[in-house]
């Protein structure tokens, strides 16, 4: 039935390699293959391309939405200033499902197939740590925007940097002794269990202690959860201060159902924002709040003396006074974490310049230059406030602001400086080889 | 907390999602029993439930009591129109068969699950209960003036949640007569026990099946909507309700209802005192291997009769 089958083909093993060999040279010579380009590019004003590993779906998308309108406001803002080294910025999306296997794939992508120059952008904790030995591997700086202390504490690689979003550790020791001394010693802890709220149970504990309070109970929650109420008869009757912290798609049922637990004997109230992330603040059955105190990375209610950076920011990213979409007043920002997307690809470009990056072979210098970054003033490159970078842990230290929720805002009380969030060096990254 | 008012919060919370899961068992078990289709696709019904419960109430706007009652009604028939077009569309052409239509209703959790993320999408969304107070409730001790009344810190419900239970038991009872005393019900019956005999009879077995499938697929709408001003409506939410619908299903007996209510309040109850006293994990760990032991020592179910 088929008289093909016994065709030959004339094409011996010694020609099907001289046809590769000249392909290869075509390919080589027209720049066209992987690992050529560098020089061809550096002529031309090709863009630079940096991959933004994006939670656009799984428990993490509220925060992947508005980290992608932070990111591109800030790269129209780059490419108007004139780009990096005279060329245009690219921003290329894969969404990782806020899925680490999906994190490491997606930066596979970034290397390979997209030949981005850098990636950036990841949020959740566990994207981050299953994500990071894949871009060491693949030689490929990668710029987190997490908040984990897994960067600085030494356990990621010298290919992964933070360097527009301070960590846990540093937050909750500059949140500690506000706790101690204005709201009370006796605290129980609620928190997300994974890498992010480990963090948070293990530094918070420490820091509390070292203001003589104690924590009396810790209450883990899997980030994936839906109803919360079975969890808070845990909270020990002794409590004086409920510090939660609280992230996925149902955190506004988690604050709601918090207060319907406590009633009108609450005890003292100290939430991360992440708790509200995304939430607004107004919503129906979170009035209990009012009184209660936020850790917020960067204020999302616009304050008296609010900063023209922050207002241009705001401006950049099309969110309103409240942290809401200038389009749409019941769509609320992640405004105490997408700072850290403007930030960080402003780093990404100042490390660029510093370093005259033309291309891929140029990524170890680049890491030199970012490690090579100390202050960080405030201004329209960094609105959240000024910074001080550790080139050696990789890791940004800045301000931390605690808010008190006054008739339905968050009022800025209290704001701790740099030093406050400042500790010892655990890991040196510059010594590791690239 | 102490013990006594822990256990009756332990309880409450418990009762909340045996209503909820009584009904979405009670769709899948609706669905196996008359047309003999393991629906896989259920989950996503029920999230669809939610969001469509979500579009309602934000559509009609006002006071939320108005948009609740349009969602409880528009929700579950429109989920249940989908479904019944699924049948016609997709189950009737593969002939029923268990293998394939396991496959098609995997399809169909599919397109459902990512149909919802392109058009609603990846955001939790919340829906506000028609009315909602805390509801503190007493406890009583012996102590040295005899027996006390006393507050207890945190034990507490709501009063939607009350009013939760108390929908899901009027559904089902109204679902019960319908079954037993109507003449749809008799002919749900009918093709249940022997869907050729029915045909020879003279019944539309065809369109019955599209009935069950869209009335099952309403049930875990209705669960939804009752549940999503408590939760919020998210398109992930369909896996936990059909892997517990599942479990109830398996443990009541696969077709039997009084079986999956049952087991419905049996797994609900234990998953919330479970949940309360140990941990969610460890209540999901129990319920399976409770399915595990039935399907060893009593593969039928509680409640099911040995297939010929």
């Amino acid at each position: 039935m088929n008289n093909n089958k016994t065709t030959k083909t004339n094409i011996t093993r010694r020609t099907a390699l001289k046809g590769i060999g000249a392909g290869v040279g075509t390919l080589a010579a027209t720049g066209l293959l992987p690992g050529t380009m560098g020089y061809a590019q550096a002529q031309s004003s090709a863009p630079i391309k940096i991959g933004f590993q994006k939670h656009a779906t799984g428990i993490g998308s509220a925060y992947g939405r508005w980290y992608d309108a932070t990111t591109q406001a800030a790269v129209t803002r780059i490419n108007d200033m004139g780009g990096i080294n005279g060329r245009p910025v690219e921003i290329v999306i894969e969404d990782d499902g806020t899925d680490p296997r999906r994190g490491a794939e997606v930066l596979e992508k970034f290397a390979n197939q997209h030949e981005c120059d850098v990636a950036f952008g990841t949020l959740f904790s566990h994207v981050v740590i299953g994500s990071a030995p894949r871009a060491a591997e693949l030689k490929l700086p990668y710029f987190v925007v997490s908040e984990g202390h897994h960067v600085a504490s030494g356990m990621l690689n010298r290919y992964t940097l933070q360097p527009g979003i301070t960590d846990v550790k540093s937050q909750v020791q500059s949140m500690a002794p506000f706790v101690a001394n204005n709201l009370g010693k006796k605290v129980t802890m609620i928190y997300p269990d994974f890498a992010f709220g480990h963090d948070h149970r293990d530094f918070f504990t420490a820091a509390i202690a070292a203001q003589g309070g104690e924590v009396i109970a810790q209450i883990a929650v899997p980030p994936s959860e839906t109803s919360f109420t079975k969890y808070f008869p845990q909270i020990p009757r002794e409590t004086e201060v409920v510090y939660h912290v609280m992230v996925g798609p149902a955190v506004l049922t988690f604050v709601k159902e918090l207060g319907e637990f406590f009633g009108p004997s609450r005890p003292e109230i100290f939430g991360f924002i992440d708790s509200l992330e995304a939430v607004d603040i107004k919503s129906p059955g979170l009035e209990f709040l009012e009184g209660t105190y936020f850790w917020e990375g960067n204020p999302r209610h616009a304050q008296a003396n609010n900063s023209a950076f922050d207002t241009n920011f705001r401006a950049a990213v099309g969110v309103d006074d409240r942290g809401a979409s200038l389009a749409d007043s019941n769509d609320v920002s992640t405004y105490a974490h997408m700072f850290g997307c403007w930030e960080t690809l402003n780093v990404i470009k100042a490390g660029m310049e510093t370093s005259g990056y033309q291309g891929p072979a140029d990524r170890s210098k680049l890491i030199e230059a970012v490690e090579a970054m100390t202050d960080l003033p405030h201004s329209d490159d960094h609105p959240q406030g000024a910074k001080l970078f550790n080139g050696k842990t990789h890791q940004v230290f800045g301000q931390q602001y605690i808010s008190k929720v006054t008739d339905g805002s968050l009022v800025v009380e209290h704001t701790a400086s740099i030093e406050d969030g400042l500790y010892e060096d655990e890991v040196d990254y510059t010594t590791q080889s690239f | 907390m102490e013990f006594g008012p822990h256990l009756m919060l332990a309880s409450l919370e418990g009762a909340v999602i045996a209503a909820i899961l009584a009904l979405t068992a009670m769709g899948l078990s609706i669905v196996f029993g008359v047309m003999r289709v393991v629906n896989v696709a259920h989950g996503e019904f029920y999230m669809l439930g939610a969001v469509l419960a979500w579009f309602v109430t934000t559509t009609i706007g006002g006071h939320p009591a108005f948009g609740f009652v349009a969602a409880l009604v528009i929700a579950p028939v429109l989920v249940g129109a989908i479904a019944a077009a699924s049948d016609a569309l997709i189950l009737k052409h593969i002939k029923y068969d268990p293998d394939r239509t396991i496959v098609a209703t995997i399809g169909l959790l599919y397109i459902f699950q990512q149909g919802t993320l392109m058009t609603f999408g990846p955001d939790a969304r919340p829906v506000e209960a028609p009315f909602n107070h805390r509801l503190a409730l007493p406890w009583v001790e012996y102590g040295e003036n005899g027996l006390q009344m006393f507050w207890p810190w945190g034990l507490s419900t709501t009063s939607y949640k009350l009013f939760v239970i108390a929908a899901a038991v009027f559904v089902l009872i109204a679902l019960w007569l319908f079954i037993t005393r109507t003449k749809i019900g008799l002919i749900m019956r009918a093709t249940q026990q022997d869907s050729e005999m029915a045909q020879a009879f003279g019944i539309p077995v065809g369109r019955v099946y599209s009935l069950v499938f869209g009335l099952g697929a309403a049930l875990a709408a209705l669960g939804a909507v009752l549940i999503v001003p408590i939760q919020q409506a998210h398109y992930l939410m369909g896996g936990d309700p059909l892997l517990l619908a599942f479990i109830v299903v398996i443990i009541g007996g696969l077709g039997s209802l009084p079986g999956t209510v049952v087991a419905a309040v049996l797994i609900g109850m234990s998953d919330g005192i479970i949940s309360v006293f140990f941990s969610p994990t460890v209540a999901k760990i129990i319920a399976t291997l409770f399915v595990t032991m039935i399907l060893i020592w009593r593969p039928q179910g509680l409640f099911g009769k040995v297939l010929r």
